[in-house]
């Protein structure tokens, strides 16, 4: 059995404007000790996803279809009550942007204590000692759980966020955007560090981004999302070297190769689409240099293509042939 | 006179930090921050020099001091072979006119409360360069539409809330462009925007440079943009600069282990790593700290006993490739 599997996730908005399906079929699988990575522009659905499967979506959001499968179990049909204890316990997620997601009048010893005690109901000494023991899991020395946040720097603050996060020993980590604030060496030991956790204990992990030159050397696996729905999934050889999809085409040439001839990258035309007016057939058809008549009207199919490779796209032959 | 449009020769910008009252009184040593340390460099005319560094490491200091926004101390700091003399007013008033600087976060840098209009043709109305209504209008319509934002006259009564991203930053650079600059610091100019945005703002940059031969100090934290768009790239750390010389030479033979250091951790889309990535152990040293010798010591991996005692000097190892390392 795989660890997790979303089967045909519909997560949606309702607003005074109308409905946003920001995740719409949405459908990926993870397991143990495997990372995933999941890319695209902002608001193309990427944290509703993450959110989603821990069910901390804010009020106006719902899951109105799919099954969020975690060893078996669907997560998508438990009450709020009943998903508390597998929040943390089986799936934590790090935060983007860990300056301000602790709490600045907490000693960091006790945040992360906090959790332990709640969903193990050990005493505060006990928890305390595993507190220690995490910040020391993560490289930081364990007797500083006595200090505030401020007294942490970017990256450490970043390290306590996954300490945290690791608290209840879960089996699949969420990384939403968990270095994109970070200076670019802090950002490579951080990632060295989850790889490393991720070994060691076997977790599945499930790194998020819009940085998609980082997404190759960290993760098995890569789905690219567009408008809600992802459009391209597969390993990252497939999503590098037999691109199906333009979106993905597209957004592999918005990064500089250094490798390669010094040539300005071609970046997308256009912006990605209003949530509430997704355009008719297939929502990149405005911005795609492929699109025919057929893209315009009716909606391609995430179809496997190869051996674990889905492409949603009419034209997918004509793109992979082109290399 | 020399092709040369900036030139910035010993430049240092100390902070005082304030202490608390009782520190004060016990006439404690007041902490120095050193953000910008002694750096020289020049700038030609139509150049583009990048300063790279992590946060903290002085590179948006640099560029502020030499547009006169910090206070500095240099025993050299001229614009296009003259002394910046940033106190005399009429200077200060034709500086600011050919030099411009472009702001990270477009979502910061524009006056929510001002019209699109309003704040592109704000330079020229500050300046009394307009005479009519319809002049200043025609003229914002005419640098927006140079800024990519087609037609000019659908933007004029907009608001910043109401534009997107990269149109924000394109309407931060048509202010900027307004009037006619010759040197451009551009601070972290896309490091805000999505990937697929950012290609667009760095084109209308180059358009620009290319149609007003404009030199740029473009400030980045990302090594292959300063690669990729820049003629030279200076590598900088705790208010020194560690290694200057042209792109290609430091990304492909970077000789300061601090630019190794970088180039090795660099993402190379699409190529699966073999093992961990090759990383500098620790952070950056708290900057009010005094260091004695190379300020890269404490993270240095091939470290010796001098490193630590004399501080390097910069060295030319080439021609027009610079070093500070005793090890080289």
């Amino acid at each position: 059995m795989k660890l997790l599997e979303v089967k045909n996730l519909r997560t949606y908005f309702t607003i005074s404007q109308g409905t946003v399906k920001a995740v719409d079929d949405v459908s990926f699988d993870l397991d143990h000790g495997e990372a995933l990575g999941i890319v695209g522009e902002s608001g193309c659905g990427k944290t509703t996803s993450a959110l989603s499967i821990a069910k901390l979506l804010p009020k106006e959001g719902k899951i109105v279809g799919g099954e969020i499968l975690l060893e078996g179990e669907d997560l998508a049909k438990l009450s709020d009550e009943e998903i508390q204890k597998h929040r943390w316990n089986d799936v934590s997620i790090c935060f983007q942007g860990a300056m301000n997601a602790l709490n600045p009048v907490m000693k960091i010893g006790e945040q992360i204590a906090e959790a332990i005690v709640l969903h193990h109901k050990s005493s505060e000494k006990d928890a305390m000692k595993k507190a220690a023991e995490l910040l020391e899991l993560v490289e930081i020395p364990g007797e500083r759980i006595n200090n505030y946040p401020h007294e942490f720097s970017g990256g450490m603050k970043q390290r306590v966020m996954i300490a945290m996060a690791l608290a209840c020993d879960p089996k699949i980590i969420i990384g939403d955007e968990p270095t994109t604030a970070l200076d670019v060496m802090v950002q490579a030991q951080i990632l060295n560090l989850l790889e490393r956790l991720r070994t060691e204990f076997d977790m599945g992990f499930i790194l998020i981004t819009h940085d998609l030159s980082i997404l190759a050397e960290t993760c098995d696996k890569i789905a690219v999302m567009y408008a809600g729905r992802i459009v391209e999934k597969g390993s990252s050889e497939d999503i590098f070297q037999r691109t199906g999809h333009p979106y993905t085409k597209k957004l592999i040439k918005c990064f500089p190769d250094i490798k390669g001839k010094k040539t300005m990258m071609e970046g997308i035309p256009g912006a990605p689409p209003n949530m509430l007016e997704i355009p008719s057939g297939c929502p990149f058809h405005p911005r795609c240099e492929y699109a025919e008549e057929v893209c315009r009207t009716s909606m391609p199919d995430n179809i496997e293509r190869h051996q674990g490779h889905f492409v949603a796209c009419h034209k997918w032959e004509v793109i992979r042939s082109e290399r | 006179m020399s092709d040369n449009i900036v030139e910035v020769k010993d430049l240092r910008v100390h902070f005082t930090l304030k202490g608390s009252l009782v520190q004060d009184a016990a006439g404690r040593r007041k902490k120095i921050v050193k953000a910008v340390d002694g750096v020289s460099f020049e700038i030609k005319q139509g150049e583009i020099l990048s300063l790279v560094g992590e946060s903290g490491s002085g590179k948006t200091t640099t560029g502020k001091a030499i547009l006169g926004l910090v206070p500095f101390e240099a025993e050299k700091m001229l614009f296009r072979g003259e002394k910046i003399n940033i106190k005399e007013k009429e200077y200060k008033r034709k500086f600011r006119q050919a030099a411009q600087m472009i702001y990270q976060d477009p979502y910061q840098s524009l006056n929510p409360r001002n019209q699109v209009i309003d704040i592109v043709t704000e330079p020229l109305v500050v300046n009394k360069l307009v005479e009519s209504e319809e002049e200043r209008l025609e003229l914002g319509k005419e640098a927006l539409e140079r800024a990519g934002l087609t037609p000019g006259e659908d933007f004029f009564f907009r608001y910043p809330y109401e534009l997107s991203g990269g149109q924000r930053q394109r309407v931060v650079i048509a202010s900027s462009m307004i009037m006619g600059p010759s040197f451009v610091v551009a601070d972290e100019p896309v490091s805000m925007l999505d990937a697929s945005i950012r290609t667009g703002i760095l084109k209308l940059m180059m358009d620009l440079r290319r149609e007003n031969d404009l030199a740029y100090l473009f400030i980045t934290h990302d090594l292959s943009l300063a690669w990729l768009i820049s003629d030279r790239i200076a590598i900088m750390y705790l208010g020194k600069i560690m290694e200057m010389g042209d792109s290609e030479i430091i990304i492909s033979s970077g000789k300061h282990p601090y630019t190794k250091a970088l180039t090795d951790i660099m993402p190379k889309p699409g190529i699966k790593k073999e093992g961990p990535r090759k990383v500098l152990q620790g952070e950056t040293p708290d900057p009010t700290e005094v260091i004695e010798g190379c300020k890269f010591c404490s993270r240095c991996p091939i470290k010796e006993e001098i490193c630590s005692r004399e501080e390097p000097p910069m060295k030319e190892v080439e021609p027009g490739h610079f070093v500070a390392c005793h090890k080289v």
